[in-house]
């Protein structure tokens, strides 16, 4: 593996000169600590910096831009002549990089010499063959243009790699010769050290913003890619969801939106309020005793995962609800027929979401400032009047907040939906019929063996950013309120 | 003198009025309103509890078969040279029918009255993998062919089912696999000790199973999955949250760049952890290159997730060390990194490692963006070779390997799930009540 050697030889470089670079700094100071303007470990860390970062974060761009570079450099020498019908320059290059990476397998196995590989000829000896034989299959015999393409990849990635270890190599001594010759005893380690620590703290901190960035990206390239193959408006307004993979598909996102909608208003309808009770209670009425065992044992619904929930909805709530209503059931009726449905994904989530109400209201409910609680009690007004009709209304921002929430938990839950709600994409008011939701949608769309330029594989990206935009849209909404309403008190 | 005095009082503070009764009464509503929600959900949690418990407990017992199986040298052997070779050349369907023989020489045996016609008949009695397990040992010692040798082998899952309760006579009414016959032999085999259920540590250390034989499936593969995951969490999400938690606590300025990066962690925390795996998909897999299903993307895709948590945790233990602690560090010389590093950090580790278990925690009970990334459950199937493999070949997690038994047609396999989930929630208590013995010991109050 040369690029794990590239990075140890790089490591070590930077331990030795960590090493010479404190050595040298107290030799500067005839070997007295207190004639250094810096600690010795400050001089010895300035020099395995200058050696180690500047290195590495070329080697890092570098790997990030060749294959870029080379795939384009390539793909211009292809001829549009060379790209068969119903073919396109993607394929014809991922087969240049499959054939290519299958010489790279056969000469380090030994199969064929460096020599013989670049040499190759596509009339004369049968690379397929030899490719099958180190566990490259190709789907086509291998034609010349292909094979000489795949020639001239390997070469420009053999020479970009010897580039890529000159570079990297020279940097790292560049920045020892330098970092080490700037090394004496008045030259001000410690600042220059700091600013690189502080440097790397602010990179640390900037990966969230990358990470919003990356999310961005991947949803909005592929969903541009998906309305290119699929009419917006079809997606947005279609009221039918029937992919199928032959093509004419019919991919309307309404089911699934109403779908996501009516099992979340459920899983509200359970959730806010029995969390909020148990919030009123637990912070206005129970003693601390009472508190202290009751508030952890409902958060710890909180900490269950969510696939233990979806089981729990497919194999206990589901049969429970058809002995209830089903064929034969409790009341006599035949209203569900089967296990999954909205009630029985809503009313779990709706379990699971009852913590997430009752702690945030309870931290709403207990900055309600004492004074206004002891105002109303004073004028004679029992607890519960209190409560209602004082602590409610002062804290009904952040309840509503908290609500908001929760309600953006509910839409962008997912195993829970995928086990409990079912697969069948229906417009239908009947709670006890089985719907699928967003989330659930993409998880069976993402993990077939789809390809990735189907517009039913594409569709997910679509319903990712559906969905990443009204979850976004409730938590920025709920901030606003909750934030507001703090400084009303603070 | 005025007209206050003629006003006589009709009612007594001493004679509770009907408007008061009334008030009394809804004060006492209002309240059993909230005893009730509170009970509610304590009623959920053991519901909750309880159903994984009973479920679940079945899945580390399985019954087991002991019998003696004569090699039998004429099948295995046929050369008599003992070469591995030539016995590795014996698949697993010659090892079928000396098990079934000896199955039926025991039911012979042990019965007054066999009542098998045949030998094959017994087939139903005991799991598809007992002819590899057989078939391994001999691989391993040759010498052994020519032999009769006790073996314990595992009992097919109905079986398994009807000593559980789970097959009953009703049910198999309709069952190709397994008739009323074998039932009343599993009784008797069972009274003399042949049939015995025993716990089932495969279940914790193998690996999954193909469809027909949830009695062979275990957690153990995907369990070293979700490890390798966490070890990527554990190391990159640690460093990198700390560092950014103490840049945005400690040296951070108030500027645009901070606020953009506060507002981003904030919102970050409230994205539904699907949309993650599409970005692990879309990023890592597609744009990156980096292999499918392997634990590294996953750990990189949870990484991201759990970021989030642990910074906000990070920062509130942070805060909490008390400014005199840097002041005293600034005023004895310290730069302001040093009086971080050396002062502030030290004082918040326990916090900030209780942060970083619970949110490893999450982590590891999260399973949606790892079916995204290809982590799905059918995968684990073989250990990984070593602990590059671990990271790099693919393998599944816990929850991912929890969803894909929930999935199976076959009931045997609810059990395993349930199972699984026990596994799981083990792991997950004791992640937490180290977090909470960190707290406990370490967490000083100022």
């Amino acid at each position: 593996m040369p690029l794990l050697w590239l990075v140890l030889i790089v490591l070590a470089l930077g331990v030795v000169g960590y090493g010479l670079g404190r050595h040298k700094a107290m030799t500067s100071a005839d070997g007295d600590v207190r004639h250094l303007h810096s600690l010795p470990v400050y001089y010895g860390t300035n020099v395995s910096l200058f050696v180690v970062v500047p290195a590495l974060l070329v080697m890092v761009a570098w790997l990030i831009v060749q294959p870029i570079v080379i795939n384009n450099s390539v793909a211009a020498d292809i001829p549009a002549s060379a790209i068969p019908e119903s073919s396109t320059l993607g394929l014809v290059m991922s087969d240049v990089r499959r054939v290519a990476d299958g010489l790279d397998l056969a000469v380090t196995q030994g199969a064929l010499t460096s020599a013989e590989a670049s040499g190759l000829q596509a009339g004369v000896s049968d690379v397929r063959a030899i490719l099958a034989d180190v566990g490259v299959a190709l789907g086509s015999d291998v034609s010349a243009t292909t094979l000489s393409a795949a020639q001239e990849y390997r070469a420009m990635a053999s020479t970009a790699n010897l580039a890529m270890t000159a570079l990297v190599l020279g940097l790292a001594i560049a920045g020892f010769v330098y970092a080490y010759g700037r090394t004496n005893k008045d030259f001000r380690a410690r600042n220059v050290v700091e600013k690189a620590i502080r440097a790397i703290l602010i990179v640390a901190a900037s990966i969230a913003i990358l990470t919003t960035v990356g999310i961005v990206l991947s949803l909005v390239f592929n969903t541009i890619e998906f309305f290119k193959l699929y009419p917006a408006a079809d997606f947005f307004f279609g009221t039918t969801w029937s992919p199928s993979f032959g093509g004419g598909s019919e991919l309307g996102v309404l089911p699934l939106l109403w779908g996501t909608l009516y099992i979340s208003v459920i899983a509200l309808a359970v959730a806010v309020p029995i969390g909020l009770f148990a919030a009123i209670y637990l912070s206005e009425y129970a003693g601390p005793k009472a508190r202290g065992i009751a508030k952890p044992l409902i958060e710890v619904l909180a900490g269950i995962p969510t696939i233990v929930y979806g089981l729990f909805a497919l194999l206990t709530v589901g049969p429970l609800l058809v002995n209830v209503f089903g064929s034969g059931g409790a009341l006599g009726v035949d209203w569900m027929s089967g296990a999954s449905s909205v009630t029985t994904a809503g009313l779990v989530m709706g379990i699971m979401l009852i913590p997430f109400v009752s702690s945030l209201s309870d931290d709403i409910i207990n900055a309600v400032p004492q004074s206004m609680r002891d105002g109303s009690l004073g004028l004679g007004a029992t607890k519960s009047e209190t409560v209602k009709q004082v602590v409610l209304p002062a804290a009904l921002p952040g309840i509503v907040g908290a609500v908001l929430l929760a309600a953006s938990r509910a839409i962008g839950e997912t195993m829970i939906v995928v086990l409990g709600a079912g697969a069948a994409a229906r417009l239908s008011m009947n709670p006890l019929e089985a719907m699928t939701t967003v989330t659930a949608k993409i998880v069976s769309q993402l993990t077939g063996d789809a390809d990735f330029a189907s517009p039913e594989a594409l569709v997910a990206f679509a319903l990712g950013m559906t969905l990443f935009v009204m979850t976004l849209g409730l938590n920025v909404l709920a901030l606003v309120i909750v934030r507001k309403y703090r400084e009303q008190y603070e | 003198m005025t007209d206050a005095t003629n006003n006589t009082p009709k009612s007594s503070l001493l004679t509770v009025s009907p408007r008061v009764k009334q008030r009394n009464a809804a004060e006492a509503r209002f309240k059993m309103y909230g005893i009730a929600a509170v009970m509610t959900g304590l009623v959920f949690l053991i519901i909750l509890l309880s159903t994984i418990l009973f479920n679940g407990v079945g899945a580390f017992q399985q019954t087991f078969i002991e019998v003696p199986v004569y090699l039998d040298e004429a099948k295995l052997d046929k050369n008599g040279n003992r070469d591995p070779e030539d016995i590795k050349k014996v698949s697993t369907f010659g090892y079928n029918p000396l098990i079934e023989q000896a199955i039926y020489d025991t039911i012979s045996a042990k019965m007054d009255k066999n009542p098998l016609a045949k030998a094959k008949e017994a087939k139903a009695l005991i799991s598809a993998s007992a002819a590899a397990q057989i078939r391994d040992v001999v691989i391993a010692n040759p010498d052994l062919i020519g032999q009769t040798v006790d073996f314990r082998i595992l009992a097919a899952s109905r079986v398994d089912g009807y000593l559980k309760d789970r097959v009953t006579r009703e049910s198999i009414a309709r069952d190709k696999n397994i008739d009323a016959v074998h039932l009343d032999i599993i009784d008797a085999l069972r009274a003399k000790g042949i049939v015995k259920r025993e716990f089932n540590w495969s279940f914790i250390t193998g690996a999954d199973a193909s469809e027909s034989r949830p009695e062979q499936a275990g957690m153990g593969v995907s369990m070293l999955g979700s490890l390798f995951m966490m070890l990527v969490v554990l190391v990159l999400s640690l460093p990198i949250g700390v560092a950014a938690s103490i840049y945005l606590e400690e040296f951070a300025p108030q500027n645009k760049w901070t606020d953009l990066i506060e507002v981003n962690i904030s919102n970050l925390a409230a994205v539904p952890s699907i949309v993650f795996g599409i970005l692990g998909l879309a990023v890592f897999i597609q744009f990156a290159g980096l292999p499918q299903s392997a634990p590294l993307v996953g750990g990189l895709v949870l990484t991201l997730m759990t970021l989030p948590t642990i910074i906000i945790s990070t920062r509130a233990s942070l805060k909490s060390v008390p400014p005199s602690i840097r002041d005293a560090a600034l005023g004895l010389g310290a730069s302001k990194m040093q009086s971080v590093f050396h002062h502030v950090l030290p004082l918040a580790m326990p916090g900030i490692l209780t942060g970083t278990i619970i949110g490893l925690a999450q982590a590891l009970g999260e399973t949606a963006p790892l079916l995204l990334i290809g982590m799905v459950g059918y995968i684990a199937s073989n250990y990984p070779t070593g602990p590059i493999a671990g990271f790099m070949d693919p393998n599944s997690a816990m929850p991912a390997q929890i969803y894909e038994w929930a999935k199976r047609a076959d009931p045997a396999y609810y059990e395993r799930a349930w199972g699984g989930i026990i596994i799981l929630l083990v792991f997950l208590i004791t992640m937490n009540i180290i977090a909470i013995i960190l707290r406990r010991r370490f967490e000083r109050r100022w």
